[in-house]
């Protein structure tokens, strides 16, 4: 007879489900991306799921652990779908192999696997071809809207198989948002002239803001299955918002507002679906705050004065870094536990 | 309900962190009202049945004994007497198995009653003319002990309670685990013995005030026992109904609920001026001061999804489980699983082991398919859910890598094992189960050291003996020496020393040879002699001595 030990509940929540539900959260955001700028973000994360359950299945069997509890808990495609969603929407396979690559495996698995990784796999996979690969990765297409002719299914898939003449395509690339004011800021631009561009919706870029808005959505939804706490997303947003709004009130000419900042780049993916991955995050009440407002900071000065134009993967990998600091000094006061106790 | 002659003030209540609002499952067993239960074939009393010193039999195989019999207790201290609960033969004292954790086997009085329920005169107390310390000592001899889980022996809990000033007696009636509801049962129906309880150790306790807690979701047992506190106008004495959150009956987590403050880790409720008594045990003290009775009954709650027809039954403590299940109706599920204690904090038994004092509930549950345990993904839902505001997945980190000193850095043993953590861990890791080890591990790690330092104070305290018996044998013979060497410096001054040693050595030779001449000639018993007897001794001498110069020849 195996011995049992209470509690002799049985928690309704499981890991898997709490992985399923970040996918569940993904899809509309996901959608919205397709909708603006064409169906190639999805072929990107079809391929990159596809080569991330397929990289963890060989790891798996590698490392000599069983298949089928480990690829059941959706792990793999929450990580292979981030990436997807960080990378250019048309993106070559190599690029997509390499990212997932050094996710699954040096991001993940070399660690020990689901729950031991210090870092986000996702993002660690992001910087490596984010840093090898400087011309793919600042290679993007416009939204639809403004776009003269735009990748249909085959012409993507094409793209992704490297089988296009990239060279005809190349006129149709256009920069992003964030990197559009970068690059203007650097020409003595002012704000009021670089919004000028047709890349500017109401907040932040057109069709961007929007995905924004959708993943903030899918926060919700987290939020709401208690999949993720309020802090990580809140202190995030708030603490980018606050140094940005700082920055804006004393020179709005040449400084983007606190909307601009929170509506671009992957900030809304960022604070509700990579800075709240529980492995890599703080998990101390207070020290989520610290945790998420250390990462809006960081975001504000990579996006402000770094050589990036968004900073959130760098943001999120140096707040990894910070984690067990913060952990540590930030831990609660115990039931009966008195500071300075001399006993 | 109408206030009391008192100003009822407004009373504010404190929060704990965390907690868990869980079905509570309690209608299952309340809605029959309390039964008696039927003898059964055998009472297994285990001879310990309270935290302290173990109890030796008084009784011996083939012994009748009565109800209210002491038949095992033990002069120390902190201990509880066990009582027979109705009259019979003592059939074995020996081991078996009994309500534990680890499901071993103990030493155990069996009776078997004989139907007849004799029981002896009990003697009720006279409390109103009886002193602090005689109250103790009849609470002491009944055998009561915490009745809502602790099992510490009352008497001995009291008596060092009371060497201090006590601010709060609290009442302890929150029953905050699911399915249990032998409280809620006792409330209902005998609120008069809880109160008289209460008032026997407000007597000994003499606190400022007493709060009695109880639950919001048991509006029945609140009712009923309002209705004994006005009948019996105890000064000072309020009921305060609690929020239905678990764990709440915690004795930490209801101190802070009713007065704010926190026991410090490691200290006790008392150094605060703080008691914490249970319900049960308020009733128990009732009876036994108010009637003579000791504590050999207690209500035990029979219930669970395994359970044909649930419910509360007045017990003989010693009761095998197994015969509870019978007076529940049987198991109505495939693979039950039998626990002692409620969901959370409750452990398995084995149905041929037998209640004891602890036993507040019996419950079935089915055995469900465990879910597979996954790795912690530091979620931090058991860091949000702890009410001891403790960081579990930090904890379960360094116990499961056996780094037990950084466990105790984050507080390992403010740990009060509720379960919570557990109850909402989407990795369904055995965090509670984990602490227990990392404790046992330290408490063991303790005790070798302890162990060990004191065998090598023990051994250093030899080896300083020794040297020391060493040095002062080597002085003395130094001293000796010198003594020696200043003698014969003193002697080597005047030449006659020689002459006169020898003279010495002379007269001691005398002095011996004339001694050993006067035992020779003077025999013993030979004075105050008749002149016969004198004349017979000197022949018998002339012929010793002839014979002796006859030998010498």
């Amino acid at each position: 007879m195996s011995h049992l030990y209470s509690p002799f509940i049985t928690p309704s929540a499981t890991t898997n489900r709490m992985m399923l539900n970040v996918v569940i959260a993904l899809i509309p955001g996901t959608l919205a991306y397709a909708w603006y700028f064409g169906p190639g973000v999805l072929i990107n994360v079809a391929f990159a799921s596809l080569l991330a359950i397929a990289i963890e299945a060989v790891v798996l069997w590698l490392r000599q652990r069983p298949l089928k509890p480990y690829l059941g808990d959706y792990s793999a495609l929450v990580t292979a779908w981030l990436f997807a969603l960080s990378i250019p929407m048309h993106s070559p396979w190599w690029l997509i192999a390499t990212g997932i690559g050094f996710a699954m495996i040096a991001g993940k698995h070399l660690y020990g696997g689901l729950g031991f990784n210090p870092f986000n796999p996702a993002m660690v996979g992001f910087v490596v071809v984010l840093i090898a690969f400087p011309k793919e990765m600042t290679t993007y297409f416009p939204p639809n809207e403004l776009a003269t002719q735009t990748l249909g299914l085959v012409d993507s898939l094409r793209y992704l198989l490297g089988l296009a003449d990239t060279a005809q395509w190349d006129a149709l690339t256009s920069a992003t948002p964030l990197d559009h004011y970068k690059t203007s800021l650097g020409m003595d631009l002012t704000i009021s002239e670089i919004r000028q561009s047709p890349l500017f919706g109401d907040f932040g870029g057109v069709g961007w803001e929007w995905i924004a808005n959708w993943w903030f959505v899918g926060g919700l939804f987290l939020l709401a299955t208690r999949t993720i706490r309020w802090h990580i997303p809140v202190a995030t947003i708030l603490s980018l918002a606050a140094i940005a709004t700082i920055f804006w009130l004393i020179d709005p000419d040449s400084t983007a507002s606190p909307a601009f900042h929170v509506f671009s780049g992957g900030l809304m993916l960022g604070a509700f679906f990579i800075a709240t991955d529980p492995v890599t995050a703080a998990t101390t009440p207070k020290g989520r705050l610290v945790y998420g407002a250390l990462i809006g900071l960081l975001i504000y000065i990579i996006r402000s004065w770094g050589s990036f134009p968004d900073g959130v993967a760098f943001a999120v990998l140096l707040a990894n870094m910070a984690t067990p600091l913060i952990d540590y000094y930030t831990q609660p006061r115990v039931y009966g536990e008195v500071k300075d106790d001399e006993t | 309900m109408p206030d009391g002659p008192r100003p009822q003030r407004s009373f504010h209540l404190h929060k704990f962190h965390g907690g868990l609002h869980l079905e509570d499952h309690k209608q299952e067993s309340t809605a029959r009202p309390l039964q008696t239960a039927s003898l059964p074939g055998q009472l297994v009393l285990r001879l310990k049945q309270h935290i302290g010193e173990p109890n030796d039999p008084l009784v011996a195989v083939g012994d009748r004994v009565l109800r209210g019999q002491k038949i095992a207790d033990t002069p120390e201290r902190v201990a509880a007497p066990i009582h027979a609960p109705t009259s019979g033969i003592v059939i074995a004292i020996e081991d078996r198995p009994v309500a534990h954790p680890s499901g071993k086997s103990d030493r155990c009085i069996v009776i078997e009653p004989d139907g007849q329920d004799e029981a002896i005169e009990f003697r009720p107390v006279d409390v109103g003319s009886a002193d602090r310390n005689t109250l103790l000592k009849h609470i002491r001899e009944a055998g009561i002990v915490g009745l809502g889980g602790a099992v510490f022996p009352t008497s001995a809990k009291a008596e060092t309670a009371a060497a201090h000033p006590i601010e709060t007696l609290i009442v302890n009636g929150a029953e905050c685990e699911p399915w249990i509801t032998c409280d809620d049962i006792l409330m209902r129906d005998r609120p008069e013995a809880v109160i008289s309880g209460i008032r026997h150790l407000q007597r000994i306790l003499e606190p400022g005030e007493t709060l009695i807690g109880i639950e919001d979701n048991k509006p029945e047992a609140i009712a009923a026992m309002q209705r004994a506190l006005d009948d019996a106008a105890l000064d000072n004495t309020r009921l305060i109904p609690v929020p239905t959150i678990y764990p709440s009956g915690g004795e930490k987590q209801l101190i802070k609920i009713l007065t704010g403050h926190e026991v410090r880790s490691r200290h006790l409720a008392f150094e605060i001026g703080l008691l914490c008594q249970n319900v049960g045990t308020c009733a128990a003290i009732g009876d036994a001061l108010d009637r003579g009775e000791p504590l050999t009954h207690r209500i035990v709650t029979v219930t669970g999804t395994g359970l044909r027809e649930p419910g509360n039954w007045w017990a003989p403590i010693g009761t095998p489980f197994a015969h509870l299940v019978d007076l529940a109706g049987g198991f109505v599920v495939e693979r039950p699983e039998p626990i002692m204690g409620g969901p959370m904090m409750g452990f398995e038994v084995r149905l041929d082991a037998a209640t004891v004092k602890a036993s507040n509930c019996l419950l079935i549950l089915n055995r469900d398919h465990r879910p597979e345990e996954r790795e912690c993904v530091r979620c931090g839902r058991c860091t949000d859910v702890c009410p001891a505001q403790l960081l579990p997945q930090q904890l379960y980190w360094y116990s499961r890598a056996r780094q037990f000193d950084k466990a105790e850095e984050y507080h390992l043993f403010d740990c009060i094992e509720c379960g919570c953590c557990a109850a909402v861990c989407p990795s369904h890791l055995p965090l509670v189960q984990l602490y227990r080890y990392a404790k046992s591990e330290i408490r063991e790690q303790r005790r070798k050291a302890w162990k060990s330092d004191r065998a090598r104070q023990r051994h250093e305290f030899r080896e300083a003996r020794i040297a020391r018996q060493k040095a002062e044998e080597e002085e003395r013979r130094r001293k000796k020496r010198e003594a020696l060497a200043k003698k014969k410096a003193a002697e080597g001054g005047k030449k006659p020393a020689k002459t006169d040693a020898a003279d010495a050595v002379q007269a001691a030779l005398e002095r011996v040879k004339a001694r050993k001449a006067a035992q020779q000639n003077t025999p013993k018993n030979t004075d105050n002699l008749t002149p016969a007897q004198q004349k017979q001794i000197d022949e018998a001498e002339a012929r010793r001595r002839q014979k002796s110069t006859e030998g010498d020849s």
